[in-house]
């Protein structure tokens, strides 16, 4: 499979990336090269074989409903780089 | 001898013997940081004060006790994706340059319960995305046995601070060989503990899947000890394995008579340096020679693994990078014309183009209509390349190849060829797809003097036996006491 | 040609859980911004998620409850998108293998009665709160609380099975009844406990397949619900009808103008890119807990309706309506413990008590008569103590002064009169005070018995017993 241009900008799009039409030509490039590479997976016969998310199979991890007031709140927002009234702060939503 | 050249275990006896504190073991770490740090660039933030402050806490529990942790007092550095409470955390990222965590990783919790002294943050590749350490927003770090080299990556800083003696210990995190790899380059010994093993709480998020921390020591014997301390369940974490953790120093046996080390004959191939070659052919003859069984075992998929890898490894890492904007915290642009504006631009700003380049491979394999023909195709590689290591460990203890095809390589040499830096991981990357343990140890050097590293893998939660055949090894050679010389100090 | 509606619903239902589903901060509603909030539910950098385990069990409650069949194995998936109020980039969902799946839910139209296929019901975290207004100083900014940020939600998708607005609104009726009774939400809509998305598309009667569908988000009254799905169906049909094609996209209702808006047509779709969440570990459910859940099940509202039918002989309708929550069904069973009338009781249920309830919107739980209150008043009925119309008195002064009705029929002085003598006596007076009506009734106008009845009734206040009025009137009116 090869990747166009106009894909590489969809991409970026979604990624919340912005590309010049320069940076988008390399990007496609490289893409390009790293998904030709990456389709000699199609050489592998995969039908039969379960996909593996996790290396170390473990199952049911679960907490109590227990609240824990441990964690400082104050905290909370001292890394906002915009906030206000104990709130964070972003350009006006439209929706 | 200085004390900034002693090991940790070393440094634990003349602390226990109170022949030195904790305060004179940390200034000397720091100056040495001050002398070399402006060559090597394995920093971030250097904390003098603040380990200053903790040496002394150290050294109060010292005079009043003989009993304490090996930890206890010793100068130690951590790759700036460990979360450090009040202390900037980076990640290597321009994203990241003014991010305090509020919190403490789980592993930083156990270090400084046993008041060990963090002396700083460690460079890196930015969100540990690359193998040489040149896509660190903060600078390149150099190979400390040559400046003109990368001190391999991820954990470029982990593995030159503890190489060139900047502090005792190190702990780094291993995606894709990000510990490995690094620690080959620059000749010490790095270990990736199976997976689950230390807990990932706080650890800044690269693929989840994969991503491991683990220590960089000068040898064998401190990597025990430190795997002692930072193993072991957290609640807090759902990978993170209800498994007892053994004392690793009782492995260090030297005794590997009858052991059962693999060869995989999918690791010795074409492109591999020949140098490189020698030297894991020498320790293998070294292996026989102090009475284990060499076996003939088979990788199959190995040749998959690069592609199985930045197929997954970028997907997740898309989607764990999708945090980075600019509403909680990090960086902001500072010009946004409305919010959608505000997120291209803070990511757009803030990424470098390593990172970008994973995003967006990672968005694509995730994207619509493309996520079977890769992202559900790796995970079904990925199974196979899991069976290779089972069925692998039926005929052996552990797996022997070299950490990397060559020992470090050039600065500036592959930065313009995203896939050949990406094939200089194609030996360490298995192990994070099986979930196995890994550790590289010092093995020879190469003509030019740069170090050679071997890689020994062990089955799921059997770090023992690779800790086992690792010190064998090393008592037999003396590649791990040799110290490397920085130019002009 | 005439064109039939097809809708399917997704309700998201906040669980009633003291923690968030990934993190140990408090759900609770109403607290300062960002004050229930921790590393987890701020997505800091390093933090990781931990599954709670009440919201898997809530879960399998409802599951059970709507028959839907529990996946042994299922996982969480993240949902990748940006929007302020989402901290991590992406939602914790369960995508594939959701953790129960083909379920039903029996609704009631009073014509007729239907069954609607539950497709799944799947956990998820919750996003945050945006304020625009109202807060900050700053018009041109939206101001983000993460309080929300991690609530547990279970989202309960139906199949495209309603087919009128009045079915949707039933379902969705449905639905919340179970949830409440579950007692796994409060199914508050105002506070958006429970929120509502409805798919809704029209085709030509007798065509098998789909039409393009508008999805309608966030309707938060029942009201609102009707109103925009049946707004919906028209426009559709007009659309179609003028020569031209629905388009697939997101819609809004006004509830001011009583229209439905475009919020987003597809062609901006989002494109999530789920995946099994690498952070999480997958769920297996074995019988043993599946059973445990089941024990732990109260009876739900159609059992309690057909039990209560088989039980106290009272009409479907009256069992449906004193089914409706399980307070109330229990403050029926409670009353009909005390005096074996169950019809009788249910009226009085039915009739004066919602009344004066829905009157000062009041729960059940806060009504000041008392099941034995009212059980004992209708003793009172039955043994002859007092008339249906004194017991109106006595309700209402029950009511308002919560004291026992013999206590106020004892101070009221209104035992019901059965002295035939006393009776007989009012009789002759009123006959004789009308002598006018007297005699149009003997010439044949029988309506104006009524009238000598209430004449009686008024002159004994009301505490003669009517039967013994209308028997012994009757046979003095003959002459």
């Amino acid at each position: 499979m090869s990747i166009t241009k106009q894909e590489v900008q969809y991409v970026a799009k979604l990624a919340r990336l912005y590309l010049d039409d320069d940076q988008a030509e390399v990007f496609t490039e490289q893409l390009d090269q790293i998904l030709g590479y990456i389709d000699q997976l199609n050489e592998i016969d995969v039908q039969n074989v379960a996909a593996t998310s996790q290396s170390i199979a473990t199952e049911n991890v679960l907490r109590d409903d227990v609240v824990d007031n441990t964690y400082d709140r104050e905290l909370s927002l001292s890394n906002a780089p915009l906030k206000e009234d104990g709130f964070f702060k972003v350009p006006k939503v439209i929706e | 001898m200085s004390l900034y050249e002693k090991n940790l275990h070393e440094l634990h006896d003349m602390l226990k013997k109170k022949e030195v504190s904790s305060e004179e073991i940390t200034r000397e770490y720091l100056n040495r940081i001050k002398q070399t740090d402006d060559k090597l660039n394995s920093f971030i933030t250097v904390l003098d004060e603040p380990a200053i402050d903790q040496a002394k806490k150290a050294d109060k529990i010292i005079s009043s006790s003989d009993d304490f942790d090996p930890l206890t007092g010793i100068p130690l550095g951590i790759k700036d994706l460990i979360s450090t409470a009040g202390v900037r955390t980076t990640c290597g990222s321009k994203i990241l340059e003014s991010y305090i965590p509020p919190y403490d990783a789980s592993v930083i919790k156990k270090l400084k319960a046993k008041n060990a002294v963090i002396v700083g943050k460690l460079n890196m590749d930015e969100f540990a995305m690359g193998s040489s350490n040149e896509t660190s927003y903060y600078g390149t770090v150099k190979n400390p046995w040559n400046l003109e080299h990368i001190p391999g990556g991820s954990s470029g800083g982990s593995a030159a601070s503890v190489s060139a003696r900047q502090c005792c210990v190190s702990l780094g995190s291993d995606t894709g060989g990000s510990i490995r790899q690094p620690a080959g380059c620059c000749g010490v010994v790095g270990m990736k503990p199976t997976y689950g093993r230390v807990s990932r709480f706080g650890l800044i998020a690269f693929a989840s899947s994969l991503d491991q921390i683990g220590p960089f020591t000068k040898d064998v014997t401190d990597c025990a000890i430190m795997l002692n301390a930072i193993c072991g369940h957290d609640p807090s974490d759902s990978t993170s394995a209800k498994r007892d953790v053994p004392d690793f120093t009782k492995a260090l046996l030297n005794d590997v008579k009858g052991m059962k080390i693999g060869i995989p004959s999918e690791y010795f191939i074409d492109g591999i340096d020949s140098e490189v070659e020698t030297a894991v052919n020498a320790a293998i003859e070294q292996y026989k020679k102090l009475g284990a069984e060499i076996v003939e075992v088979s990788l199959p998929h190995t040749k998959y693994a690069v592609s199985v890898y930045y197929i997954i490894a970028t997907a997740e890492a898309s989607s764990n990078l999708a945090r980075y904007d600019g509403v909680k915290y990090g960086y902001r642009t500072e010009d946004a014309k409305d919010l959608s504006d505000m997120y291209f631009k803070t990511r757009t700003e803030g990424f470098g183009s390593e990172v970008k380049r994973r995003i967006m491979l990672g968005t694509y394999v995730l994207s619509s209509g493309y996520y079977d023909a890769y992202y559900l195709r790796a995970q079904k590689v990925r199974t196979l390349i899991m069976n290779d290591f089972r069925n692998a460990f039926e005929k052996c203890d552990v797996i022997l190849t070299p950490t990397a095809p060559t020992a470090a390589f050039k600065l500036g040499e592959k930065t313009s060829d995203p896939l050949q830096m990406y094939l200089s991981d194609i030996f360490t990357i298995s192990a994070n797809l099986a979930g196995t343990c890994g550790v590289s140890i010092p093995c020879g050097f190469t003509s030019n003097g740069l170090p050679i590293g071997l890689q020994l893998m062990g089955k799921h939660f059997d770090e023992s036996s690779i800790i086992k055949a690792a010190y064998a090894f090393e008592q037999s050679s003396d590649y791990h006491k040799t110290i490397p010389t920085i130019p002009n100090l | 040609m005439e064109f039939e509606a097809v809708i399917g619903l997704e309700v998201h239902a906040q669980l009633l859980t003291n923690t968030k589903i990934f993190c140990n901060c408090s759900t609770k509603f109403g607290n300062a911004p960002n004050e229930n909030t921790c590393t987890v539910c701020l997505g800091l950098p390093g933090a990781l998620p931990v599954l709670n385990k009440k919201v898997v069990d809530y879960a399998m409650m409802m599951a059970l409850a709507t028959e839907c069949k529990i996946a042994p194995y299922s996982i969480f998936a993240r949902k990748n998108y940006f929007y302020p109020d989402l901290p991590k980039g992406y939602q914790i969902s369960q995508f594939e293998l959701p953790i129960a799946e083909h379920g039903k839910v029996h609704i009631d139209l009073g014509d007729y009665k239907k069954t609607i296929g539950v497709t799944r019901i799947h956990m998820e975290e919750d996003a945050g709160k945006l304020v625009h207004d109202g807060v900050g100083s700053d018009p041109n900014s939206s101001y983000v609380d993460l309080n929300r940020a991690c609530v547990p939600l279970i989202e309960i998708v139906s199949e495209p099975d309603m087919r009128t607005a009045q079915e949707a609104v039933a379902y969705l009726k449905k639905i919340r009844q179970v949830l409440v009774y579950l007692g796994v939400c409060d199914g508050n809509m105002d506070q958006g406990s429970l929120r509502c998305d409805a798919n809704i598309s029209i085709r030509p009667v007798g065509q098998v397949e789909l039409g393009t569908r508008s999805e309608m988000k966030n309707m938060n009254s029942f009201k609102f619900i009707e109103k925009a799905i049946e707004y919906e169906i028209k426009r559709q049909i007009h659309v179609v009808k003028s020569g031209e094609e629905v388009v697939q996209e997101t819609r809004q209702y006004d509830s001011h103008k009583d229209i439905t808006l475009s919020l987003r047509s597809k062609e901006h779709a989002h494109d999530y890119r789920y995946f099994p969440d690498p952070d999480l570990v997958p769920l297996r459910i074995d019988d043993a807990w599946i059973e445990e859940m089941r024990s732990a099940l109260c009876e739900l509202p159609d059992a309690k309706v057909a039990r209560f039918v088989e039980q106290y002989k009272i009409p479907e309708y009256d069992a449906e309506v004193l089914s409706s929550s399980r307070s109330l069904a229990d403050y029926y069973e409670e009353t009909v413990k005390h005096i074996d009338a169950p019809k009788a009781v249910s009226n009085w249920i039915m009739g004066d008590i919602l009344r004066e309830l829905k009157n000062d919107k009041l729960d059940i739980n806060e009504c000041p008569i008392t099941p034995k209150m009212l059980a004992d008043m209708i003793k009172l009925i039955t043994d002859g103590t007092i008339s249906s119309k004194i017991a109106k008195t006595v309700f209402e002064e029950m009511y308002t002064t919560k004291k026992a009705p013999k206590v106020i029929v004892e101070e009221k002085g209104l035992v019901q009169v059965t002295d035939t003598g006393a009776i007989e006596k009012m009789i002759n007076e009123v006959i004789a005070a009308n002598p006018g009506q007297l005699e149009q009734y003997r010439s044949g106008k029988d309506r104006l018995f009524g009238f000598f009845v209430g004449q009686v009734m008024k002159a004994s206040r009301g505490k003669a017993n009517p039967k013994i009025v209308n028997d012994i009137l009757r046979d003095k009116l003959k002459g």
